[in-house]
């Protein structure tokens, strides 16, 4: 599948941790999200007897739809294993396991189910470096999936960044690549705190050029995914590649849209996001969650407080809206935002009145590139 | 009079067989040592009551007073190897496992040279030196952590164990019962330690849950569980031991409840109106330290002026641990943004 970002075409120089030489070959090499997920574990469980990792259905045949793959044949079932559903207490078992040395990381197959392990994660991970006065760290890593498409409803599909990006001690990490992917999660088992690693599932047939061998992308540091000069497009996850479908339509109107992928949600790229909006002086948010006191809310926020006189027009934000997941497809489809969605904020802060020019509109309906393939099951 | 907590003090029924060796015959030195021990929790604890009460310190303040014999009794018995987790009320296990009296005393009064900087305060007390992993705010929220811990311990090949330490309120929540099932499930070097103060705040047992008998709920994890006399500090030594030597030497954790009883409130908030004027007496009468100089002195190991030299050392240092928090400094503005991270 074609997409328009690769380490070469997408991120500057200055955003990615440089390689050790002959590390990455320059030969392209496109693998999918869910590939570059398990070549990260594989990296980074290779490099250090520490990690194990667990979780419920690691093992099983479907392997966490794939990204989990050979990692119990290659490092045995005392690193790699499944668990009883005990969500709370698992997390309490990494978390103490981490205090003890070990540096574990988990897998929930939807982030949902992270509900259940809050105590653990808000309350012991989160503040245990700093209630020990920096004393104790907790290096753990859970990986958390959002669920998307057909009949995932309304407990399957919900999108959390926001809720664990409120609580100070926890890194927030949601890549929108399978280059990003690979990089970020090495990155974050090998970080000593807490870090949340949020996979869209919709993203995980998307290929990319991803580098063999290990390599970190570092946290907390964004990438401008495409430059352009009229207004800037702040996209995390699967809206990133909504994002740059926009893009594309909303050239046809001449509009010229820059894409800011934060990649971590916390800590967040500030001066990135600042700016890039100083320099087109327009700005569209565009979130895989709910708009209230989300994501998007915090970017427009910290746009209004640090540089409120470079806007030259209202800030737009496109959301899901206010509402729980329909399971049925009927309403699932006019629930999720999607590219003319994101070409429809960027005309209206263009001064167009919120209409898309038919150019720009035709262009999304015919366009080549297909959208980020759906999940029809079976589960 | 005895009251319900003794009477299921009294009701060991389900104690496994204690390992051979007796901790009542252990050679006068380490009783003494033993005894100063408790002693220093229990000084500790009546001077933080009132420099609380002097309003020199503030915040939660869980009192141990009269649970000595639990912490110190199951403490001396690990190696430096081994992890020690507990809940709020951890004051006692801190001293117990060796912190400082000053650090703990500085900890409180929220000082940068407290064991968790002023940061932790007393629910928070640290030191990975010792391998204490520190007192925790929600309760039976721990539990879980000592399993991973002993997850670490064995997969490390650490020969060590863990023991945690919770209430009896503890007992109604689902990550305790999420632990107990993990350990058991994993094979992990655990002993769970249940010091069933007859309380959670001011909820009396039965009043939380539907079978008062604590032991017989961690039965169906397919462990050792028993019940033991948690003033008596032979007793609790004597049971701990064994469980102990198999968590270490067979990964096999185990469960322990430990009555007992606190002669303070829940907390500095609590008027304690839930409980009689006979009831706390009664209990005052089975004075945990009482016994063991009961008992050093009936063995002739020393002489009672012996036993007030101890409590004079104890005394004199816990006043000097309070001179040194009050002159210590506060943290320094900084820290309001250090270890968010590590």
């Amino acid at each position: 599948m074609s997409v328009p970002v690769s380490r070469r075409a997408g991120v500057p120089a200055r955003h990615a941790e440089p390689a050790a030489p002959g590390d990455i070959s320059d030969a392209v090499r496109m693998r999918a999200f869910r590939q570059a997920i398990n070549e990260a574990l594989h990296e980074a469980m290779a490099r250090d007897d520490r990690t194990f990792i667990m979780g419920e259905g690691v093992d099983d045949p479907k392997l966490i739809f794939g990204s989990t793959a050979g990692l119990k044949e290659r490092f045995g079932p005392e690193r790699v294993f499944d668990i009883p559903l005990s969500e709370n207490g698992m997390t309490g078992v990494i978390i103490g396991a981490a205090l003890a040395g070990m540096r574990p990381i988990m897998t929930h197959q939807r982030i949902d189910f992270t509900l259940y392990a809050m105590d653990q994660i808000a309350n012991h991970a989160a503040k245990r470096c700093y209630a020990s006065g920096g004393r104790q760290s907790v290096p753990i890593t859970i990986r958390a999936l959002v669920g998307c498409g057909w009949g995932q409803g309304p407990q399957h599909s919900q999108s959390l960044q926001s809720v664990f990006a409120h609580i100070p001690g926890l890194k927030v990490v949601m890549p929108s690549s399978a280059y990003d992917a690979k990089g970020l999660l090495i990155s974050s088992i090998e970080d000593n705190n807490p870090v949340i690693f949020i996979e869209h599932r919709r993203l995980y047939e998307i290929e990319d050029d991803v580098p063999d061998g290990h390599y970190k992308v570092p946290l907390g540091r964004g990438v401008v995914k495409c430059e352009g000069k009229d207004v800037t497009v702040v996209a995390v996850s699967l809206m990133v590649f909504e994002s740059i479908r926009a893009r594309q339509a909303l050239a046809e109107a001449g509009i010229d849209a820059e894409i800011v992928d934060p990649r971590t949600i916390k800590p967040l790229d500030v001066n990135l996001i600042l700016e890039s909006v100083r320099k087109t002086g327009r700005l569209v948010i565009v979130d895989t969650a709910w708009k209230t006191c989300g994501f998007s809310a915090e970017i427009a926020a910290l746009a209004a407080e640090e540089c409120f006189g470079a806007l030259k027009a209202p800030i737009r934000r496109v959301t899901l809206p206010d509402v729980p997941t329909p399971t049925t497809s009927a309403l699932e489809k006019i629930y999720y935002p999607g590219a003319l969605d994101i070409a429809r904020a960027a005309c209206d802060v263009m001064g167009l009145g919120g209409k898309v020019p038919p150019a720009v509109e035709a262009s999304i309906a015919g366009m080549t590139t297909p959208t980020a393939p759906q999940f029809f099951g079976p589960f | 009079m005895k009251t319900s907590a003794a009477k299921l003090a009294a009701s060991r029924a389900a104690r496994p067989p204690a390992d051979p060796g007796r901790s009542s015959d252990l050679p006068g030195p380490k009783l003494l040592e033993i005894y100063r021990t408790m002693v220093r929790l229990r000084k500790f604890e009546e001077r933080c009551y009132q420099v609380y009460l002097q309003r020199k310190i503030g915040g939660f303040c869980h009192i141990y007073s009269g649970q000595e014999a639990v912490a110190v009794g199951m403490i001396s018995l690990l190696g430096p190897q081994d992890y020690v987790i507990t809940a709020y009320r951890d004051h006692g296990q801190a001293l117990a496992r060796g912190l400082s009296v000053k650090a703990c005393m500085a900890e409180l009064y929220g000082k940068a040279t407290g064991c968790s900087r002023g940061k932790g305060g007393s629910m928070h007390f640290f030191d990975t030196s010792v391998r204490f992993m520190g007192g925790h705010g929600i309760v039976g929220a721990h539990v879980p952590l000592a399993c991973g811990i002993g997850w670490a311990i064995k997969h490390q090949d650490q020969k060590g164990v863990c023991l945690c330490f919770f209430g009896d309120g503890a007992m109604n929540q689902g990550a305790v019962h999420e632990a107990l099932n993990l350990a058991s499930l994993y094979k992990l070097p655990v002993v769970f330690v249940c010091e069933n103060n007859g309380y959670a705040m001011g909820t009396a047992v039965a009043r939380g849950a539907a079978e008062e008998n604590i032991y017989l709920r961690a039965n169906s994890y397919k462990m050792p569980t028993c019940r033991v006399d948690g003033n008596n500090l032979f007793e609790v030594m004597d049971v701990t031991g064994g469980l102990i030597r198999r968590a270490r030497e067979e990964f096999q954790p185990s469960f322990v409840e430990a009555v007992t009883y606190r002669f303070r409130g829940h907390s500095m908030s609590d008027p304690g109106s839930y409980r009689t004027r006979e009831e706390v007496d009664a209990h005052k009468a089975r004075d945990p330290i009482a016994q063991v100089a009961q008992h050093i002195l009936k063995q002739k190991h020393a002489a009672s002026g012996d036993l007030d030299e101890i409590d004079a050392e104890e005394s004199a240092s816990v006043e000097e641990s309070v001179k040194f928090a009050e002159e210590s400094p506060p943290p320094s503005p900084d820290a309001l943004y250090e270890d968010i991270y590590a």
